[in-house]
């Protein structure tokens, strides 16, 4: 389904400021496995997920999506067969337009677009339905602008959006950081259900080893921009944290993780 | 203030109405601050001014002047977008480039239009004053540019415009291609200036060089002082707020030269605007702090 070979993207390539972010990732996902990606800041996690949205144009490789070579093409071309939902809750949404209005906006996700009206009866119809399932009274409030939600609110309509259209590909870029644990609960429940009614494929990256292995079919575990170690089926079962921490130790010949808020979270 | 002042006010109000929709289209929908506008207004009026006088239909010469205005808007968002010069420089230089090709247009730095026959000439036959019947004809040209925008606004390709300005990065998540969105609006916004340009020419009689400078003051004068009256909720509510603020800046402006006690005259009109557009700013601070002062020394 998704299939990355031999990855690189260096920021700044020649400049003092030179970064190697992501060095030499090779990863294929098969169709309906949803990989959860963790890694300490600074290990490539954003970069690799910027590189299949589009965002970031990776210096070196091939990506493809079925046997559709993407590697070329930008994120709006992207959308199509990839829908986002970002870290920031802010990010996902346009908080000056109404809520349908927001919807609407993935309605039309990688659909031609013609003059005609952007929201009428029969969409509109869709959207209260889709949003009367979060139980937030939001179908009520369809020409609320989305500013006025709050972060969980708007990380929840995201996901929907995400939803609207059948997308193959699904990202989630720590989407549940920035919210209170309850209402993390509550998205990352969300997400789980959308990803299986609609088959998603999809890489969900995280801060939490503890949630890497809670959700998700397969981890992967970046550091210094390669892949540390790659665990999915039986083998993945039964792991724990610590478990997690014996197999990065291993396959950096000792090196200890350093980061705290991987090991707290 | 007379009659005739009164609807000589109506009727610039009606002409920068057109260029209020330009500016709220750039500013507000897609936050793309441009200044093109100082130069695409005198093009529209060059470029019909030149073919009028050459003997072309003035409907076509009002529509070519409608394209060239989004030419130039092409060039900035071209050179924001392709080239990635900073919004505001790219307008910047467009303006600046605009004063020489709009001299080269003319070939001088005024083309008179007197005596000839404009797309104002068939309201001479309508059986009313001249300054009836234009304000009359330019506030058709408004509504049908009002209803155009509107149902442009709400469509598919202008949702996707307002999210280009709202949040780009989302906008490209959901398939929108934001290089051409911004390039679509600013051409569009330079076409209605420069079609406001041209009708300005043919009701003044002329076309001149400097006809352009302030002119994007007053079409944020107008945005904004209409947002100070008209709360924008909705794309029809903004739009209404351009007129309105057109409008009212163009009364606004006429009453404070005409009042002869305050002692302003034709020269001071620059300081009277720069005044008025700092005021328009402010008041909806000025209102909410009085109003938030009012009601906790009531409950005390």
């Amino acid at each position: 389904m998704i299939s990355l070979d031999n990855i690189h993207v260096t920021f700044g390539e020649g400049t003092p400021l030179e970064t190697r972010a992501v060095r030499g990732i090779s990863l294929d996902i098969q169709e309906g496995e949803f990989v959860t990606v963790i890694g300490s800041n600074g290990s490539g996690k954003s970069t690799l997920l910027n590189t299949l949205s589009g965002e970031t144009l990776p210096t070196s490789g091939k990506i493809q999506v079925g046997d559709q070579d993407v590697t070329k093409w930008s994120t709006a071309e992207r959308a199509k067969l990839i829908a986002r939902v970002f870290q920031d809750p802010l990010a996902g949404s346009c908080e000056n337009l109404s809520i349908e209005e927001n919807m609407a906006l993935a309605w039309y996700r990688g659909k031609p677009k013609g003059f005609g009206s952007a929201l009428n009866s029969s969409n509109r119809e869709i959207f209260k339905k889709q949003l009367s399932r979060l139980g937030l009274g939001l179908e009520n409030r369809l020409k609320d602008k989305m500013g006025l939600l709050s972060g969980g609110q708007r990380q929840a309509i995201s996901l929907l959006m995400s939803s609207l259209q059948p997308a193959k590909i699904l990202l989630l870029d720590e989407h549940t950081a920035a919210l209170d644990p309850k209402t993390a609960a509550f998205v990352i429940d969300l997400t789980c259900q959308i990803i299986e009614e609609n088959k998603l494929t999809s890489l969900m990256v995280t801060h939490s080893m503890q949630q890497a292995l809670e959700v998700g079919t397969r981890t992967i575990m970046l550091h210094e921009g390669k892949i540390v170690f790659d665990v999915k089926g039986d083998e993945r079962k039964g792991l724990t944290v610590v478990d997690l921490l014996d197999l990065f130790k291993k396959n950096q010949q000792g090196e200890e993780l350093s980061d705290d808020s991987l090991l707290l979270g | 203030m007379s009659t005739i002042a009164a609807l000589g006010a109506l009727e610039s109000g009606l002409v920068f109405a057109l260029v209020a929709f330009g500016v709220f289209m750039t500013f507000r929908i897609l936050e793309f601050p441009d200044l093109t506008v100082d130069g695409s207004f005198p093009l529209g009026a060059a470029v019909s001014a030149i073919m009028i006088v050459s003997g072309v239909n003035p409907w076509l010469a009002t529509i070519a002047a409608f394209g060239a205005g989004m030419m130039a808007g092409v060039v900035t968002a071209w050179m924001n977008t392709k080239l990635g010069i900073l919004n505001l420089l790219a307008s910047i230089l467009t303006m600046i480039a605009l004063y020489s090709i709009n001299l080269r247009i003319m070939g001088k730095p005024n083309v008179a239009l007197l005596g000839e026959t404009t797309v104002l000439t068939p309201t001479e036959s309508w059986g009313m004053p001249y300054y009836w019947a234009t304000p009359l004809a330019f506030s058709v040209v408004v509504l049908i540019m009002f209803f155009f925008l509107l149902k442009f606004l709400n469509s598919q390709p202008g949702l996707a415009m307002r999210a280009t300005g709202a949040n780009a990065r989302m906008a490209r998540a959901q398939g929108i291609n934001t290089d051409r969105m911004i390039i679509l609006g600013v051409a569009v916004s330079n076409g209605l200036v420069g079609l406001a340009g041209s009708l300005f020419a043919q009701s003044q009689g002329s076309a001149d060089i400097t006809m352009g400078v302030g002119v994007i003051v007053i079409g944020l004068a107008s945005v904004i002082g209409g947002e100070a009256i008209i709360t924008p909720k909705t794309m029809l509510l903004a739009l209404v707020a351009c007129v309105v603020g057109s409008i009212l800046y163009r009364f606004a402006i006429a009453l404070a030269l005409n009042a002869d006690f305050i002692g302003l005259k034709a020269q001071d009109l620059n300081l009277v605007t720069a005044v008025l557009v700092a005021f328009a700013i402010v008041a909806p601070k000025l209102k909410a702090n009085l109003s938030a002062r009012f009601s906790s020394s009531k409950k005390q």
